[in-house]
C-alpha cells in the first residue's frame, strides 16, 4: 500500500514536535475555562494529533487510495454509532413526547 | 472429456490422517472442518427446537419447568444465531468457493483461516460447557440488568463463548475482503466476479465492522456481573438501555450477515438452473453492498418500545423502510432472470424457489414490524418470531441447503439421490411453512413470545406448529443421511455435472490441493452462458443424478 | 543484505508485492475492527459523561495529571522511535533497526510501569469500583462510580493492548536480531508499527478525555 517510499526523517521529527506542541496546548488549555468550547478544543486537538500520526507515521499520505477509503469506514460507522445513540437520548423529550432521561444522575 | 477425479490427486486424498487434517492450511479442508463443527451445533439447536414445540403443544407448562423453558429457547437461540447461521455459509461455502471462484490458490492467510476455525471451536466448546452446566435463561440477548444482577445461571461462560466465537467471524471476513481485493487472477474484474463472492465481500464488511461492537458489548457486560462494575446498573449511574444500543448495533448487522452469503448462493442457483446470466448483474453487485451499509443504520427498530425517543424510533421506522428496497431489489433481478430462461428444477432450484417465496413474506413481515405503530402491537410476541424463522430458515437455512446440494459434486466427487433431495426440498418447504405460518396468527393475536404457557384457544395454531416442525425435523435429517451415503455411494461425479459457468466447473471434482492445474485467465464475463466465450469443459445439458 | 526472494515468499502469493499489500491491507482491516471495538467504550463515556459532567470532572480531578502526561509524551516517543525503526528497515540499517525497536520497547515497558503506580494509588484510595469504592468528595459520592468504572475498562483495555504490542514486538525483534528484515522485505515491521501506532492513538484520546475534564474547575489538581 504504502509501495517503497521512504518518508524522510526530518518529516518524522517534526510531526513529533508538532505532537508535543499540540499536547503542550491540549493540557494548557484544560486549565482555562472557556465554557463549552473546552470540549471542542480538546476533541479538535485530539483529532489533530490523531490525524498527524495516521498520515506520517502510518503512512497513509503515501499510500493507494484503497487505505484512505478503509480508515475512512471504519472512523464513519463509528460516528455512525455515536451520532445516532446519542440522538436517542438527546431527543427524549422533545416537544413534550415521552420524558427527557433524567440528567444528572442521583443515586 | 471429463475426468472423474478419483484416480488422481485431489485435496481429500493428498494427505492422510487426522494431523493433516487438524493442521491443514487448504482452505477446502477448512472448509470441511467448519462442516462438522456446523452441523454438530445445529443439530444441538435442533433438539432445544424439539423440547420447545412440545413443551407448546399443551397450553399449560406441564413437560418442563418455567426455568427449563427459560433456558431452551435461550439456547435454541444462542446456538442457532452465533453457532451456525452466522458462520456456516462462510465458514463452509465461502472458504472453500471463494479462492476457486477468483482463480487463485487459497486465500490470503490461510494459517489465520485455521485459527478462525480453532477460535470458532473453541467459542462453542466455552459455549458448550455452559449448556452441559444449565445454560442461561436470559434470551439470546442477554438483557441487563437480569443478565448482570438476577440471573442465576451461567451467564459468564456462555457470554465469554460468544465473545471468543465473534474474533473467528472478524479473522474471517478480515481474510476474505483482502483476498477478493488482492489475489483475483488475470482478467478477474470486480464486475466479473460471480454474484457468490459480492455477496460474501458485504457480508465480510458486516463482519470486521459490527462483530466488535458486540465484542466489547459482551465483554462489559462479563466485567459486570463479575465485577460489579455498574455500566449498566441503573442504581450505579448506569443503563440498561445503552446495553440495548450497543447489542442491535452489531446484532441488527448480523441479520445480514446470515442472510447475504445466502443470497449469495441464490444469484449462483438462478444462474445456473435457468442457464442465463444473472438479470442485473450490476444491481444484485451494488444491492449486496448498499444493504451492508444501510444495515448499521436500523438498529433501534428492535428497541421501539425500550424506552426510546420516539424521535428516534421514526428516524429508525424509516431507514428501516429504505433498507427493504436493496433487498426487494434482488428479489426483482432474480425474478426477471427466471423469465425465458431454461428452467430445470433440480434440488438446488427447489431450494432457490422456495428462498425466494419465504424470504418475501419474511422479508414484507419485516416490513411491518418496522412500522412502528403496527411494533407496538406486535412486540415479542409470535409474529416477531415468525418473521425471522421466515427469513432464518426460509431464507439462510434453505440458500445453505441449495448451496451444499449444489456443490456437493464438486466438493466431494460425489453425486447424491436426486430423488431424496428433491423429496426431503418438498419435506423443508411443508414443514417450514406449517410450523411458521401459523405463528404469524398467533403473534397478530397476541401470543407472547418467550411463554411456556397459553390460553386454551390458542392451543390448535401451536398444535399446528408442532406437527410442522416434526415434517421440517424429518426434511433436515435426511439430507445428513444420502449426503453420507453419497460419499461411498454415490455416482462419481464429473468436471461439470450442472453444465454451469464459473470457475469451479473448470476444475476437477474434487479439485486438486491448488485448485487448478493451470492458473486460469479470465476473459469471459460472469455467467455467459450466451455468449461466444468457452471458457469451460461443460456438457451442453446438466448431467442428472439419481 | 537482502535474502533470496523465494525465502519470504509465502507459496499461494505470486509476488513478493502482492504479499505485501495484502498483509497491509489485512492490518489495516484488523485496526478497523479495533476502532469499532474501543468504539463502544467510547460511546459509554461519552453517554455518562454527557449526563452528569460534574461528576466525571470530580473523578477527573483524581487522576494524576502529571504521570497521564508523561505516558503521553512516553508513547507518542515511541511512536517516533518505531516510524524510525521501520525506515531503517526500509533502508537495510539492521544495526539502528534493533535500537530504534528496542527503544519502543523501553518506552513501552515505561508507560506500562507507570500505570502500574496509577493503577496501586487507585486501589489504596479506595477508587477501585465495587464493594470497595469510596469516593471522598461528599456532594458526588457514588455518582463517581461510573466515572472509575470507565478509566479502568478503557486504560485497561489499553494496557492489555500494549502489553500484547510488547510481546508481538519483541518478536520482531527477534527477527531483527537474526538480520530477517531488508529494503526487499520489511513489511513485517511496518505492519507491527502500524499497530503500534494504533495503540498511541488510543491514548491520544484517552489522555484527554480522563485526564483533563474540568481542570479549570478547581485550578487543577
Amino acid at each position: 500500500m504504502s509501495g517503497h517510499h521512504v518518508v524522510p526523517v526530518r518529516v518524522y521529527l517534526a510531526v513529533f514536535a508538532a505532537l508535543m506542541v499540540f499536547t503542550a496546548i491540549t493540557v494548557a488549555a484544560a486549565f482555562v475555562d472557556l465554557g463549552a468550547l473546552n470540549n471542542v478544543v480538546m476533541l479538535a486537538i485530539a483529532v489533530a494529533k490523531a490525524t498527524l500520526v495516521v498520515m506520517f507515521f502510518m503512512h497513509v499520505r503515501y499510500s493507494t487510495r484503497l487505505i484512505p477509503v478503509v480508515v475512512f469506514g471504519g472512523v464513519f460507522f463509528l460516528l455512525v454509532m455515536f451520532g445516532i445513540t446519542m440522538s436517542d437520548y438527546v431527543s427524549r423529550g422533545f416537544l413534550g413526547a415521552g420524558s427527557a432521561w433524567p440528567r444528572p444522575w442521583a443515586p | 472429456m471429463s475426468r472423474t477425479g478419483t484416480a488422481e490427486t485431489n485435496y481429500l486424498n493428498a494427505q492422510h490422517g487426522l494431523k493433516s487434517w487438524l493442521l491443514t492450511l487448504d482452505h477446502k479442508r477448512i472448509g470441511l472442518l467448519y462442516l462438522m463443527g456446523v452441523s454438530f451445533f445445529f443439530l444441538l439447536g435442533g433438539i432445544f427446537a424439539l423440547l420447545i414445540r412440545l413443551e407448546l403443544l399443551t397450553p399449560q407448562g406441564d413437560l418442563v419447568q418455567p426455568d427449563t423453558y427459560n433456558r431452551l429457547f435461550s439456547m435454541h437461540g444462542i446456538m442457532m444465531v452465533f453457532f451456525f447461521l452466522i458462520p456456516a455459509i462462510p465458514g463452509v461455502l465461502g472458504n472453500f468457493l471463494i479462492p476457486i471462484m477468483i482463480g487463485t490458490r487459497d486465500v490470503a492467510f490461510p494459517r489465520l483461516n485455521l485459527a478462525s476455525w480453532y477460535i470458532f471451536m473453541a467459542g462453542g466448546s466455552i459455549t458448550l460447557l455452559g449448556v452441559l452446566a444449565g445454560g442461561v435463561d436470559t434470551g439470546w440477548t442477554f438483557y441487563p440488568p437480569y443478565s448482570s444482577l438476577y440471573s442465576a445461571t451461567n451467564v459468564l461462560t456462555v457470554g465469554i463463548g460468544v465473545f471468543v466465537n465473534g474474533f473467528s467471524s472478524i479473522l474471517t471476513g478480515l481474510n476474505f475482503m483482502v483476498t477478493i481485493h488482492r489475489m483475483r487472477a488475470p482478467g478477474m474484474t470486480w464486475f466479473r466476479l460471480p454474484l457468490f463472492v459480492w455477496g460474501h465481500y458485504a457480508t465480510s464488511f458486516i463482519n470486521v465492522l459490527g462483530t466488535p461492537v458486540i465484542a466489547i458489548t459482551l465483554l462489559l457486560l462479563v466485567l459486570e456481573r463479575a465485577f460489579h462494575l455498574g455500566i449498566f446498573d441503573a442504581t450505579k449511574g448506569g443503563d440498561p438501555v445503552l446495553f440495548q444500543h450497543l447489542f442491535w448495533f452489531y446484532s441488527h448487522p448480523a441479520v445480514y450477515i446470515m442472510i447475504l452469503p445466502s443470497m449469495a448462493v441464490i444469484s449462483e442457483l438462478i444462474a445456473a438452473f435457468t442457464r442465463k446470466r444473472v438479470f442485473g448483474y450490476h444491481f444484485v453487485a451494488f444491492s449486496s453492498i448498499g444493504i451492508a451499509v444501510l444495515g448499521f443504520l436500523v438498529w433501534g427498530h428492535h428497541m421501539f418500545v425500550s424506552g426510546q425517543s420516539v424521535y428516534a424510533g421514526t428516524a429508525f421506522s424509516l431507514l428501516t423502510m429504505l433498507v427493504a428496497i436493496p433487498s426487494a431489489i434482488k428479489v426483482f433481478n432474480w425474478s426477471f432472470t427466471l423469465y425465458q430462461g431454461s428452467v430445470s428444477f433440480d434440488t438446488p432450484m427447489l431450494y432457490a424457489l422456495g428462498f425466494i417465496g419465504l424470504f418475501m413474506i419474511g422479508g414484507l413481515t419485516g416490513v411491518f414490524l418496522g412500522t412502528l405503530g403496527f411494533d407496538i402491537h406486535v412486540h415479542d410476541t409470535y409474529f416477531v418470531v415468525a418473521h425471522f424463522h421466515y427469513v432464518m430458515v426460509g431464507g439462510t437455512i434453505m440458500g445453505y441447503l441449495g448451496g451444499l446440494h449444489y456443490w456437493w459434486p464438486k466438493i466431494t466427487g460425489r453425486t447424491y439421490p436426486e430423488f431424496w433431495g428433491r423429496m426431503s426440498a418438498m419435506l423443508v418447504f411443508v414443514g417450514f411453512n406449517l410450523t411458521f405460518f401459523p405463528q404469524f396468527l398467533l403473534g397478530y393475536m397476541g401470543m407472547p413470545r418467550r411463554y411456556h404457557a397459553y390460553p386454551e384457544e390458542w392451543q390448535v395454531l401451536n398444535v399446528l406448529s408442532t406437527a410442522g416442525a416434526s415434517v421440517l425435523g424429518l426434511g433436515f435429517l435426511l439430507p445428513l443421511g444420502y449426503l453420507l451415503w453419497s460419499l461411498k455411494y454415490g455416482k462419481l461425479a464429473g468436471k461439470n455435472p450442472w453444465g454451469a459457468k464459473g470457475l469451479e466447473w473448470t476444475t476437477d471434482s474434487p479439485p486438486p490441493t491448488e485448485n487448478f492445474r493451470d492458473a486460469p485467465v479470465v476473459s469471459e464475463e460472469a455467467y455467459d452462458y450466451a455468449g461466444a466465450g468457452h471458457g469451460d469443459g461443460g456438457a451442453p445439458a446438466p448431467a442428472r443424478a439419481h | 543484505m537482502s535474502h533470496g526472494h523465494s525465502s519470504a515468499l509465502a507459496h499461494h502469493f505470486d509476488s513478493l508485492e502482492q504479499q505485501r499489500e495484502a498483509s497491509t491491507l489485512g492490518m489495516w482491516l484488523f485496526l478497523v475492527q479495533e476502532v469499532m471495538f474501543f468504539g463502544g467504550l467510547f460511546m459509554t463515556y461519552m453517554l455518562y459523561r454527557w449526563r452528569d459532567p460534574e461528576a466525571f470532572a470530580a473523578g477527573s480531578h483524581d487522576l494524576n495529571i502529571t504521570l497521564g502526561l508523561l505516558n503521553t509524551v512516553v508513547l507518542i516517543a515511541s511512536s517516533l522511535t518505531m516510524a524510525m525503526a521501520v525506515h531503517s528497515a526500509q533502508t537495510s540499517r539492521r544495526r539502528p533497526l534493533i535500537g530504534y525497536l528496542t527503544a519502543t520497547g523501553v518506552l513501552g515497558l515505561a508507560f506500562l510501569v507507570v500505570k502500574y503506580f496509577e493503577y496501586s494509588a487507585k486501589w489504596e484510595h479506595h477508587l477501585v469500583p465495587g464493594p470497595l469504592f469510596h469516593f471522598s468528595e461528599p456532594a458526588i459520592g457514588g455518582r463517581a462510580e461510573v466515572f472509575f468504572s470507565l478509566y479502568f475498562a478503557m486504560t485497561g483495555m489499553h494496557a492489555l493492548h500494549m502489553v500484547i504490542g510488547i510481546a508481538l514486538l519483541a518478536w520482531i525483534l527477534r527477527g531483527a536480531v537474526r538480520g530477517r528484515f531488508d529494503a526487499s522485505y520489511y513489511n513485517p515491521v511496518e505492519n507491527f508499527g502500524l499497530y503500534w501506532h494504533f495503540v498511541d492513538i488510543v491514548w491520544i484520546f484517552l489522555f484527554p478525555m480522563l485526564y483533563l475534564i474540568g481542570r479549570h474547575y478547581h485550578g487543577g489538581a
